[in-house]
């Protein structure tokens, strides 16, 4: 509606230009009919994604009350549901049965997002609002589901057997091969490692697998991918074949258990209302059947506790796994307590929390139900690390440490031995030093053994076990150029005592990569020393090689401690993609590509072997290799005929091109002469390099020069 | 091969030449003055003194008698190679990229960039005998790549035209009508990025292109049919072909900006070797140490120079294991 403002003055005898507009008051809540300038603005506003219904829930069991007491029943109703999340405007409707004028007892609450309503579901489902009324909650989304419900039972349907594919296919290679996976661009490949040929050999491409990351079970089985929907696991005899999908939306992390029968997935939406806390989803699925065996969710806050979580505050994996195959037993850090599950039944062991005052961190060993517990000084109450056995919850082993600014747990990966560094206040609590303590695990009454090194201000950059072995390396050093020491938890003289082995002086090196079979181990210099590698042989304390692989950002042995990789992830701009190296540092093939962000090799599982025939083995090298070595020269041989027959074909092709051009040439030799003005052959002239004086006169000047006598 | 460092510009190199003796390599730099260097021993000869912008390409005429440069300054120069005198110059509207002579010397292709709305150009010259006789007039013009056409070159007998540039694509052009006989466009095995150098073989049946989509390319001169790729790990700036052995060399490195920010290990600032007709690759002549902008064999194929961004030139003279290379 638009009137000439000034028209309807002139009409009304008054002149506007007298008027001080800013006086005139309009009574509340009236527009005269004038449409306010921003109205289409504000009705764009209100324009807002439609959620669909899922946001909405239905309360049922609600008291029938008459209508004086609507307004009453309506406050206490919202003043519960409000605490859950924001209920939108208009977004409350309790309906009244028009004959009685009473309410109906249920009502319909909308919220602004979904995860509010499913929330509000889970938290008042059940509310006892007085003794006959009950609340039963449910989303709305979920009434076509109810409606459904057939009334008479009938029985399942009974899926016919299907057989599974051999998911170990790729371990009975006649080549011996590993595979890994690369994700490049939009690419995920799967390769074989094929060292022989000096090349990968593709098992399997496929573009936009995964929307985050891919990750290896712990026994090489399946292979899982991220997606906004949740996560899924692939595997197969010669292709990757969807196995199972895991529904968790907005799903952020996954963690398999050692024994992959459990997939740990984790997510955190944010809340609708900026001042709380990020909302936290952790589902644990069964990974065989698919099913959802617990879930726990509750505020970012609450798995929050211990580490030193970011922003987010989480640190994951949340929930650690004890080791071994049987995945028997799972445990988490709360405030104050470490809660211990087991998988029989997904709940706590004796249906209590451990108490540890201040409990920071925690670790499993890699093979057996012990509990590593690492508390803080606290006034006056000294450091503690202590072991717990699991299920008893008995406390075997702890050790009182003083003046502690931090510790660090590492576990040998047998669980033989525990190494705890710890990072020591010097007297005038102005600088740390650091010493370990080294526990014994499989000893009688647990034997600790403290370590500090020979120069005690030395810092440490780096510790590592020895994969199923005795020894451990340490980088440790202030200077750019850090030392590299090596010592033995038993050797021929002490067998229960810590000797060194040896030290290397000032390498350029700032993390350890032990072969997965021990013995060998990879000095590497990553970040600021730009990818330097140094292959190290620990039994015969020498230097198998030294190399480079410039910008490197990632290294990786593969599982039988045969080949090495090492990559360049997109990190840099520069240089993506990765080298394989033999395990005594020759550089076997590279491979470039561009955006390149993951590289893993597929892990296998445990050798079904037993110690006394890998010995044999072992001893008997010489006669099994035999056979190996044979095949290899077939290769190499069957290689380079192939590569003549190739190169021979290259040559032909080639000396045909040629042919043809020096017809042309030929052909067209007289009307070049004509373009040069007859000046002789072109190319096939035999020229003699000549050499000929020539003088030329620049210039002739007089000059008259003094003479003195 | 111990190299000869070659220092007398003083900004990045653009462009190497021979002449047809091999004893003489004319160079040019985003400096003003093309130089003239003695192959054998690297010794400084002269410069051309007279452009006033970067000098992009030139060429020497048959009988090392006149030198044609094209430079930045809108202007394409002809010299006396002897004196160092400049003999005429041509004008134009826009930065002169490429210049060469056709066989007999009698006609120049000249190309010109695209510049204040002007879109690019080849232009063809007619080159007098007589210098007093010489003209500014264009024989023909050809406008149709878009972007900068950053080489064009004369086909066997001056019967085509073979240019490439920013647009990927490589055409075949007919200098008397003006027209575009052949072109890659389309092909699905042509230049993914800019192509940015182009290298005839001495007898004109094939050329090499180099581009920065990380390869360079061998085709059939009259036919422009794909014979061979050769894939390497830096964009191609320069490439070259060895008149003596079955091999191509491909210069480049990271692009200009971004050199100060890396490595020069990560650069790869390397002159690369390759098997012609294998496509594999030979080796490297490391030393650069900014990209390598140009290349260019000696014709007796015994030694070869490249130019970077660094301002050196590098003369290498090759030992006599390289002529015995087996791969």
């Amino acid at each position: 509606m638009t009137v000439d403002i000034d028209e309807l003055a002139a009409s009304h005898n008054i002149d506007l230009t007298q008027i001080d507009l800013d006086s005139i008051h309009l009574p509340p809540g009236e527009d005269c009919g004038i449409l306010s300038d921003d109205e289409d603005l504000r009705a764009e506003e209100n324009t807002e994604f439609d959620p669909g219904y899922s946001n909405i829930i239905v309360v049922d069991h609600l008291p029938q009350v008459p209508k004086e007491k609507f307004d009453k029943l309506e406050s206490v109703i919202r003043k519960i549901y409000s605490q859950i999340g924001v209920i939108k405007e208009n977004g409350f409707w309790m309906p009244v049965d028009p004959a009685t004028e009473k309410t109906l007892g249920y009502c319909f609450i909308v919220y602004n997002t979904p995860q509010e309503a499913e929330l509000a579901k889970e938290k008042t489902h059940g509310y006892k609002l007085d003794k006959s009324h009950i609340f039963a909650v449910n989303l709305f989304d979920e009434i076509d589901k109810f409606m459904k419900v057939p009334d008479e039972w009938a029985p399942p349907e009974i899926k016919p057997y299907t057989p599974t594919k051999n998911l170990q296919h790729w371990l009975t290679d006649s080549k011996a091969r590993d595979q890994f996976v690369i994700r490049a661009g939009e690419h995920t490949e799967v390769l074989w490692n094929d060292a022989r040929h000096m090349k990968p050999d593709p098992v399997y491409t496929r573009r936009f697998w995964t929307e985050s990351f891919v990750q290896w079970s712990p026994l090489g089985t399946y292979l899982a991918t991220v997606h906004h929907q949740g996560a899924a696991v692939w595997g197969g005899a010669d292709t990757f074949d969807r196995i199972h999908r895991y529904a968790h939306p907005m799903v952020k992390f996954i963690d398999f258990s050692p024994g992959e029968n459990f997939l740990v997935t984790y997510s955190s939406h944010e809340p609708s209302n900026p001042r709380d806390t990020h909302r936290v989803v952790i589902n644990i699925f069964d990974v065989r059947t698919g099913k959802v065996r617990r879930d726990f969710k509750g505020s970012a806050d609450e798995f929050a506790v211990g580490g030193t979580g970011g922003l987010t505050g989480v640190n994951w994996p949340i929930f650690k796994w004890a080791g071994g195959k049987d995945d028997k037993y799972f445990a988490r850090i709360g405030k104050n307590v470490v809660s211990v599950y087991e998988t029989e039944t997904f709940s706590l062991i004796d249906k209590k929390s451990i108490k540890v005052e201040n409990v920071m961190d925690f670790c499993w060993s890699p093979t057996d139900p012990i509990l590593a517990l690492f508390v803080p000084e606290l006034g006056n109450q000294p450091v503690q690390v202590s072991l717990y056995q699991i299920p008893s919850k008995v406390e075997i082993r702890q050790k009182n440490l003083f003046s502690v600014s931090d510790c660090k747990m590492y576990w040998q990966s047998n669980g033989e031995y525990l190494a705890v560094k710890v990072d020591r206040y010097t007297k005038t609590k102005k600088s740390t030093y650091t010493g370990f303590e080294l526990f014994r695990i499989k000893e009688r009454d647990i034997p600790i053994e403290v370590l500090e090194l020979e120069n005690k201000n030395d810092k440490i950059i780096a510790f590592s076990w020895e994969p199923k072995g005795h020894r451990f390396a340490v980088i440790h050093g202030d200077n750019p150029r850090p030392d590299v020491s090596f010592y033995s938890m038993k050797t021929a003289h002490h067998t229960s005592r810590v000797s060194k082995l040896t030290t290397l002086k000032s390498k350029q090196a700032n993390a350890l990569y032990w072969s997965p079979s021990g013995r060998y181990i990879i000095l590497a210099g990553l970040k600021g020393f730009n990818g330097q590698l140094e292959f190290f042989n620990v039994d015969e304390l020498e230097t198998m090689a030294t190399t480079e692989h410039f910008m490197c950002t990632d290294i990786e042995w593969d599982p039988t401690g045969r080949y090495v990789a090492t990559a360049v992830t997109s990190v840099h701009e520069m240089e993506n993609g990765f080298n394989i190296w033999s395990f005594n540092g020759k550089l076997l093939y590279r491979i470039l590509k561009d955006h390149f962000f993951q590289f893993i090799w597929r892990p296998r599982p445990p050798t079904l072997l037993t110690p006394e025939k890998e010995e044999e083995i072992a001893k008997n090298l010489k006669r099994y290799s035999k056979k190996y070595e044979a095949e290899d020269q077939d290769v190499s041989l069957l290689l380079s005929e192939q590569d003549r027959e190739k190169r021979k074909q290259l040559k032909e092709e080639w000396e045909s091109w040629v042919n043809k051009w020096k017809k042309y040439h030929e052909e067209e030799k007289l009307e070049r002469e004509n373009l040069r003005e007859g000046e002789v052959s072109d190319d096939d002239e035999e020229y003699e390099a000549k050499e000929v004086e020539y003088e030329e006169v620049v210039g002739v000047e007089e000059e008259i020069v003094d003479y003195e006598q | 091969m111990r190299p000869i460092l070659m220092k007398g510009h003083e900004r990045p190199l653009t462009f190497l030449k021979y002449n047809r003796d091999g004893d003489l390599l004319f160079s040019c730099a985003k400096d003003h003055d093309p130089t003239v260097w003695f192959s054998d021993n690297g010794e400084r000869l002269g410069t051309y003194r007279g452009h006033n912008g970067a000098v992009w390409s030139c060429d020497v005429s048959w009988d090392s008698s006149r030198l044609i440069t094209g430079s930045a300054d809108q202007t394409v120069k002809l010299w006396d190679v002897k004196r160092g005198e400049q003999l005429y110059t041509y004008n134009f509207d826009a930065p002169a990229r490429s210049v060469e002579f056709s066989v007999g010397d009698k006609l120049a292709v000249i190309t010109t960039d695209t510049f204040m709305e002007k879109t690019s150009a080849i232009h063809v010259k007619r080159i007098a005998e007589d210098i007093d006789e010489q003209s500014d007039e264009s024989v023909v013009v050809m406008r149709g790549p878009s972007g900068r056409i950053n080489r064009a070159v004369w086909g066997p007998l001056n019967k085509t035209i073979i240019s490439c540039g920013e647009d990927c694509i490589i055409r075949v052009w007919d200098p008397v009508k003006g027209q575009e006989i052949l072109s890659t466009k389309g092909l699905e095995n042509g230049h993914k990025k800019p192509i940015t150098s182009l290298c005839l073989s001495a007898d004109k049946s094939h050329f090499l292109t180099g581009s920065l989509d990380l390869s360079a390319k061998l085709w059939d001169t009259r036919t422009l049919t794909l014979i061979k790729t050769y894939v390497t790990e830096q964009p191609v700036n320069a490439v070259t072909m060895s008149p003596l052995l079955d091999h191509v060399v491909l210069g480049g490195g990271q692009a200009a900006q971004s050199v100060t920010t890396t490595d020069h290990r990560a650069g790869k600032f390397e002159a690369k070797f390759y098997d012609k007709i294998l496509t594999g690759e030979i080796g490297g002549v490391k030393g650069h140490f900014g990209p390598i902008n140009a290349l260019a064999f000696n014709p007796d194929g015994k030694s070869f120079a490249s130019g970077g961004e660094d301002g050196y030139v590098r003369l290498h003279h090759f030992d006599h294991d390289y002529f015995n290379i087996k791969i």
